[in-house]
This record gives structure tokens, C-alpha cells and sequence, in this order.
């Protein structure tokens, strides 16, 4: 037995299974996260005073910038797939992977730099929300490494088998990646400069 | 690309050989317990919601013991509840808060969602589009288990030490933040439900968008589908905030953080050393913007059982398809807007009450719709009175005393003499328990031949129905008259230091022994679950005459669900066709030249 519209797109929706299933998914995600920023305008309109230079800029900055690059990276990935070219496809993808690792390993910095200081999430509600929103922001640049080291490693091999599946599954990590990126340009401005 | 093609058609058919052979060794653990068939799911999902369904009455039932005699031993199994809960077998109040915090949450979460959406959906749906599966297989296995785990989870806290949650199935900060243990068990169990829900409704929605027969056009779903469609999307997304408010509140309770904290809290005549600055309002609204769209993701699927099942004994169309199908989208839209209704007692203003207020009892027009378009369609019909059809019928008058109790509710100046009483028990159990649980009962009367090629028994069918409807309305009904008098609702005995409750306390006693009672009706059922299994009559694809393609199949249905493609040529509801050869013309059959 075979599930349909897998690979080809149903033709009255022009949609495949994995895409529609991958926005939906991201709508969810804009919920979950639609809450959280909420909670902190709600938070902050309540509070006496809200602190403001706290964390490190520059790093922020240089992590907006790698993962802006991430995503070009990301769609040239995809690209290069539908051009049939898989050498370049891993290239790409394997530097969007190093890319967000970097991304983590500065953030690690970030927040070595906090405990250090004995600043964790108790000291404030604004380091709360800070290291709420972070970490669950980090958790999706994780999860997402995790597919991309599957699509560079095991789940390579469905490039031979079924190219255009495969390039169907790029696609959609990469509409994950976008969102999760999308989240940073969000974040940056909203913990770092406001 | 033409490379690309050539290549991908060829490891398509080579893959389909693949999965054949694969098939034929399935296990008995692929087959029955990891199993990634749609109609094997649902039926896990409805065994599992069944039991935790009779977990979460027993509870209660527990709890009425306490309400109805204060004090007084637990006859049977008092002894063995141990000496933290119920010491010499009398119930500690820390106990009565668990049991009524985990017979919310278990009965919502682990019974009623599960089996609704879980088991239903997930059996019938698919059958009903006319699909081989769910969109997402392995993604649907990970739904029960996830599920699963979060039920054994919920399970597990009343072990922990200060045992389960105690802060009501709504968790209100601050309490549930300075609560024992379990509350934190409570919130992983949670995170679990919530990311189970959420990977189903990505895969429902999926489905129904993608999957659909030929032929099978918008207007031609049957309205279960419909029901499944709308709640699928509630549940994507209505239920992240809740995650967000779960891990909001995890980290005030395992970081130290104050998001739910205020500054300069006061617990028994000590100050609180929290961070502070946090808001416990902030709270109730993420946890209502979930919980009211949860109210319609409980009523939508019992709607759509109960839509199919009244078609079918009526001999009739449906009255107002498209008003049906119109108002449901619009409920779902409309559930969004109304949560902070639960909400008039936190001091909001006026003007937020009254936006509040607008847009609930605009949100009470398409129910009513929904409602009056399924009673007019009992209007000149020749009735079958089968089992499912007993059950569907007593819907409609239950879950209209539900909803329109709830109306003075969704008024700030009656709610504020109503709020936290006995009347918002009568209320939302008349909508969830003989609204919803009975429409689930009618679905498994209804499925079970479709399920297991026998129909299940109608006698002890029969005495199931009349013995919970009496039960479930004498348990329901005095509590209005409870609320109305002013008792208060989590008093583990009742409130009996209250001079108001004076002449209210004597119905719990008539509550509890309808409450036992009804326990002891649902022995027939159980009975007639498993014995119809074994010794039922056998039934064939159609056993009820039916239109909707659920019926092509065979019954039980096999891997794949069809022999052949299903192909739609009609409305799902063409019963009594003026000069069809008989009264029903199911959509997959052509029409005659």
C-alpha cells in the first residue's frame, strides 16, 4: 500500500503531503511562540522598570548575521538539488549544519558568561523570559541539526533511490530552518536592542 | 529532469514491491502493538481512552463518597489507599484535591480528547474520505505513544511524594506553583499530551486536504469529517500557548523563575522568597485560550457522531448540510475570541468583559444552529430507535440543557453569583458527560460491526441507555440547584461550616448513589464490549444501510482499507431518494443510466 501525493502534488490542491504538513506544523510554532512573546509585552508593560544593556550585542549581532547566512546556505542546498548537482547539495548543507553549530557555541558563551556571574534565570523576569525564549530557540536550531546530519549521513542514500522525494525533504527542512531563523530576527531586536 | 523522472518512477515501483513482501512478515508487535495502521491506532486510542474514562469515574466516584458522607470510612478500598491519602480509610483533604484535579485532567485529556479525536477520528475518518491511510503513518504511531507515555506519566504522580497534582485540572497560579511534586510531574505529563495533539491534528488535517476519494468534492464530506477538520485545527492551534503557559510554568517551579510570581506573596503568614514580578492572571489567559477552544475540540467530534447516526436512522438527508458545515467553521473561528469568559472574577474591566460577553453569545448562534438543524432533521421521520440511535437522540436535549446553562455563565453580573459554584459543574459535565460521552457511546455502537464484523448486543445495549440517562441526570440536575444556592465547588466535604449549604448538602447524597449507579450501568457495556467480539452477529459491509464510504469497505476493513479505489458520486446524505430502488443511495455507487 502506498499513501498518495507523497512525492507528485495532488493536483486540485497543487500541495504535497510533507508541505502542507510542514506549514501547519509552523503555524503551531507561530502559536507557541506567539505566546511567549506575549507574555513577555505583558510582563514587561507590568514591570516598574525593565533593564537594558544586559546582554552582549556584538555576539548577538554576529549570531543574527550567521544565521541569516545559514539560510542562504540552506535554500542553496535545496537548489542545487533541483539543478542535480548532490556534491554541491552536501556542501551547502554541511555548512548550514556548521553554521548553526557556530551559532550554539557562541550562544553557549552567552550564557556561560550570565552563570558566571551568577545571573541565571531567578534573577529577573527579564532573564526569565531571555533564557526561556533562547533556550526553546535553541532546542529548534538543535532539532534541526539533527535532521540535517540525518539528510547528510543515513538519509542520504534516498537520493539514489527517489531523487525528487528526497529533494521534497530538503525542501521542507528548509521551510523549518526559514521559520527557525525567522524567530531569531524576531528575538534579536526584542531581547538584545529594544 | 527528465533524468530526475525516469529515475524516481523506477525506485517508485521498485519500493512498492518492497512494501509488499514487508507486509506479509508483519509480527505480532508490528502488526497489534507498533503497529502504523490507522484503524489499528484508533483502536488503541479508543481501548486506552475507555480505560482511563473508568479510571477517571472511579475517582470521582471515590471523591462522591467524601461529598455524600464526610468523614466516614471508604467502604472496600478505603484501607487500601494507605495512610498519606486516607488514614483508618477516611480521605485526607490533600486526597480529595488530587482525585479532583486528576479526574479533570484524565477525564479531558486521557478519556474524552483521546477517544473523540484519537479513536474515532482515527478509525473513521480515513474510511469516511476514502483514503488507504492516514497521510502520516509512522508520524500517527508516534501520536499514540507519545500519548501513551503521558498517560503513564500522569499515572506515575500519584506515587510522587506528596502525591498528584492538587490545583485543579486548571492549575491556577500561585498555588500550582508552590505545590508538591506531583504539579511538576503534572506539567511533563502535559508536554506530552500537548505534543502528541499536536503531531494528530498536523496528520488529520493533512489527511483530509490531501487524501480524499475522487469525486470526494468540500460538499460532499460527511459532516463527522467536517466535525474532525474543524478540531484538528483547534487543537494546532489553540494548544501551543498551553505548551508555552506548561513550560512557563516548569520553570518557575524547577528555575526559580517568577513569570506566573508576583512580588511580595504571603503564603501561610510567611513571605514568599521568589524572584517576583510575575503575573498570575497572566496565567488564566494562556491556559483559557487553550481551554475554551478545548470545550468545542470535546463537543465538535461528538457532533459529527452524532450528525452521522441520526442521517442514518432518520432515513433522511440531513437537515441544512450547509448550515451545519458553515457553522462549524464559524464555532471554530468564534472559540478563539471567548476565553477570558472564564475569567470575569480577576477584576478585567469593563470594557474587556463586555467584548467578552459580545463575542459569546455570538459564538452561541452556531451551536444553536448546529442543534436546532439536527433536531428538525428527526421532523416526519420514520425513526430506526436502534442502540447508537438512542444514544444520539439523548444528545441532543443533554447537550442543549448544557448549553443553554451556560449562557447566564458567559454573562459577567450572573456570573459573578454563579462563579466557582455547583452550577459550572452542572454546566460543562451536561455538555461533556451525557452530551459528549453519550455521543461517543452512540459511535461505538454505531463503528463497532465497521471495527470488528459484529454487531454488538441490543438488549444490554438498551439497559446500558436507560440506566445511565436516569443516573447521569439525577447526578447532574441537583447541582444546578446547588450552584444556584451559592455552594461552592473543591470543598472536600462539601462546605459544611456554611450556613448556606445547610439545605443543599442532603443531594449529595442522592448524587452519590446515582453516581454509583451509574458506575454499576456501564458493567453492561463492558460486557457487551467484549462478548460481542467473540459470540456477536455477524455483521457484513453495510449492517445499518448506510451511505458514507466507511460502509464499502469490508468489515473489519483490511490493510488498505479497500479492494478497490472508491470513486464518489454523490452527497453523503441521500437517504429516501424519491424513486431510487431503495431508501439509501450510498456516495460510492454510480448512478444508474
Amino acid at each position: 500500500m502506498n499513501i498518495p501525493y507523497t512525492v507528485e502534488e495532488r493536483p486540485d490542491t497543487g500541495l504535497t503531503n510533507g508541505k502542507l504538513g510542514i506549514w501547519l506544523f509552523l503555524a503551531s510554532e507561530v502559536m507557541l511562540f506567539g505566546a511567549l512573546f506575549s507574555t513577555y509585552i505583558i510582563l514587561r508593560m507590568g514591570a516598574p522598570e525593565w533593564p537594558h544593556g544586559e546582554l552582549n550585542v556584538t555576539l548577538g549581532a554576529i549570531n543574527t548575521v550567521i544565521l541569516i547566512s545559514s539560510s542562504v546556505t540552506m535554500v542553496m542546498a535545496w537548489a542545487s538539488l533541483k539543478m542535480n548537482d548532490f556534491g554541491k547539495h552536501r556542501l551547502f548543507l554541511a555548512a548550514t549544519l556548521v553554521l548553526s553549530a557556530v551559532f550554539l557555541v557562541n550562544k553557549y558563551f552567552e550564557y556561560a558568561d550570565h552563570f558566571a556571574r551568577g545571573e541565571g534565570p531567578a534573577h529577573s523576569t527579564f532573564l526569565a523570559i531571555y533564557f526561556t525564549l533562547t533556550g526553546l530557540h535553541g532546542l529548534h536550531i538543535l532539532g534541526g541539526m539533527i535532521v540535517m546530519a540525518y539528510f547528510l549521513g543515513p538519509g542520504a542514500g534516498l537520493w539514489k533511490k527517489n531523487p525528487e522525494q528526497f529533494a521534497n525533504r530538503i525542501e521542507v527542512t528548509g521551510l523549518y530552518w526559514h521559520f527557525v531563523d525567522l524567530v531569531w530576527i524576531f528575538l534579536f531586536p526584542v531581547l538584545y536592542l529594544l | 529532469m527528465d533524468n530526475v523522472t525516469s529515475h524516481g518512477s523506477v525506485a517508485h515501483g521498485h519500493a512498492h514491491g518492497h512494501d509488499e513482501d514487508h507486509h506479509q512478515d508483519l509480527g505480532f508487535w508490528r502488526k497489534y502493538v507498533f503497529s502504523i495502521d490507522h484503524k489499528v491506532i484508533g483502536i488503541q486510542y479508543t481501548i486506552t481512552a475507555l480505560l482511563f474514562l473508568l479510571f477517571g469515574f472511579t475517582l470521582m466516584m471515590i471523591m462522591r463518597w467524601q461529598l455524600a458522607y464526610p468523614g466516614r470510612p471508604i467502604p472496600l478500598i478505603g484501607q487500601w489507599l494507605g495512610q498519606d491519602r486516607a488514614p483508618m480509610g477516611i480521605m485526607l483533604p490533600e486526597f480529595y484535591n488530587q482525585l479532583g484535579a486528576m479526574h479533570g485532567t484524565i477525564m479531558v485529556f486521557l478519556g474524552v480528547v483521546p477517544l473523540a479525536v484519537g479513536g474515532f477520528g482515527n478509525f473513521v475518518m480515513p474510511l469516511q474520505i476514502g483514503a488507504p491511510d492516514m497521510a502520516f503513518p509512522k508520524l500517527n504511531m508516534m501520536s499514540y505513544w507519545v500519548y501513551f507515555i503521558g498517560g503513564v506519566t500522569m499515572l506515575a504522580s500519584f506515587f510522587a511524594p506528596g502525591g498528584a497534582a492538587q490545583s485543579g485540572w486548571t492549575s491556577y497560579a500561585p498555588l500550582a506553583v508552590i505545590a508538591q511534586s506531583g504539579q511538576t510531574i503534572w506539567l511533563v505529563g502535559m508536554i506530552f499530551l500537548i505534543t502528541s495533539s499536536l503531531l494528530g491534528s498536523v496528520n488529520f488535517i493533512v489527511t483530509i486536504v490531501q487524501l480524499r476519494a475522487r469525486g470526494l468534492g468540500w460538499m460532499r464530506l460527511p459532516f463527522f469529517v467536517w466535525a474532525q477538520f474543524v478540531t484538528a485545527f483547534l487543537l494546532l492551534l489553540a494548544f501551543p500557548p498551553l505548551e508555552a503557559a506548561g513550560v512557563l510554568q516548569l520553570m518557575d517551579r524547577v528555575a526559580g523563575t517568577s513569570f506566573f510570581m508576583p512580588s511580595g506573596l504571603v503564603v501561610s503568614g510567611k513571605a514568599l522568597t521568589v524572584a517576583g514580578g510575575g503575573n498570575p492572571v497572566l496565567w488564566q489567559h494562556l491556559f483559557w485560550f487553550l481551554a475554551h477552544p478545548e470545550v468545542y475540540v470535546l463537543i465538535l467530534p461528538a457532533m459529527g457522531i452524532v450528525a452521522e447516526i441520526i442521517a442514518n436512522n432518520t432515513r433522511k438527508p440531513l437537515w441544512g448540510y450547509k448550515a451545519l458545515v458553515y457553522s462549524v467553521g464559524f464555532l471554530g473561528f468564534m472559540s478563539f475570541v471567548v476565553w477570558a469568559h472564564h475569567m470575569f472574577m480577576t477584576g478585567m474591566g469593563t470594557t474587556m468583559s463586555a467584548f467578552f460577553q459580545t463575542t459569546t453569545m455570538i459564538i452561541s448562534i452556531p451551536s444553536v444552529v448546529i442543534l436546532t438543524a439536527m433536531l428538525l432533521s428527526l421532523w416526519g421521520a420514520s425513526i430506526r430507535f436502534t442502540t447508537p440511535m438512542l444514544f444520539a437522540l439523548a444528545f441532543l436535549p443533554m447537550f442543549g440543557i448544557g448549553g443553554l446553562t451556560g449562557l447566564p455563565l458567559g454573562l459577567a453580573p450572573s456570573d459573578i453569583h454563579l462563579h466557582d459554584t455547583y452550577y459550572v459543574i452542572g454546566h460543562f459535565h451536561y455538555v461533556v458527560a451525557p452530551g459528549t460521552i453519550f455521543a461517543l457511546f452512540a459511535g461505538v455502537y454505531y463503528w463497532f460491526p465497521k471495527a470488528t464484523g459484529k454487531k454488538m448486543n441490543d438488549v444490554l445495549g438498551a439497559i446500558h441507555f436507560w440506566g445511565s440517562f436516569i443516573c447521569i441526570n439525577i447526578v447532574f440536575m441537583p447541582m444546578f440547584i446547588q450552584g444556584l444556592g451559592g455552594m461552592n465547588r473543591r470543598m472536600y466535604d462539601g462546605g459544611m461550616q456554611y450556613a448556606h449549604n445547610a439545605t443543599l448538602l442532603k443531594w449529595n447524597v442522592v448524587i452519590g448513589i446515582a453516581a454509583w449507579a451509574l458506575g454499576l450501568f456501564q458493567i453492561p457495556f463492558i460486557i457487551n464490549f467484549f462478548a460481542s467480539m467473540k459470540w456477536g452477529k455477524a455483521a457484513d459491509r453495510n449492517p445499518w444501510e448506510a451511505t458514507t464510504l466507511e460502509w464499502l469497505a469490508p468489515s473489519p476493513p483490511g490493510h488498505g482499507n479497500f479492494l478497490t479505489e472508491p470513486i464518489v458520486y454523490r452527497g453523503p446524505y441521500e437517504y429516501s431518494v424519491p424513486g431510487a430502488a431503495k431508501d439509501f443511495s450510498p456516495q460510492f455507487e454510480p448512478e444508474k443510466a
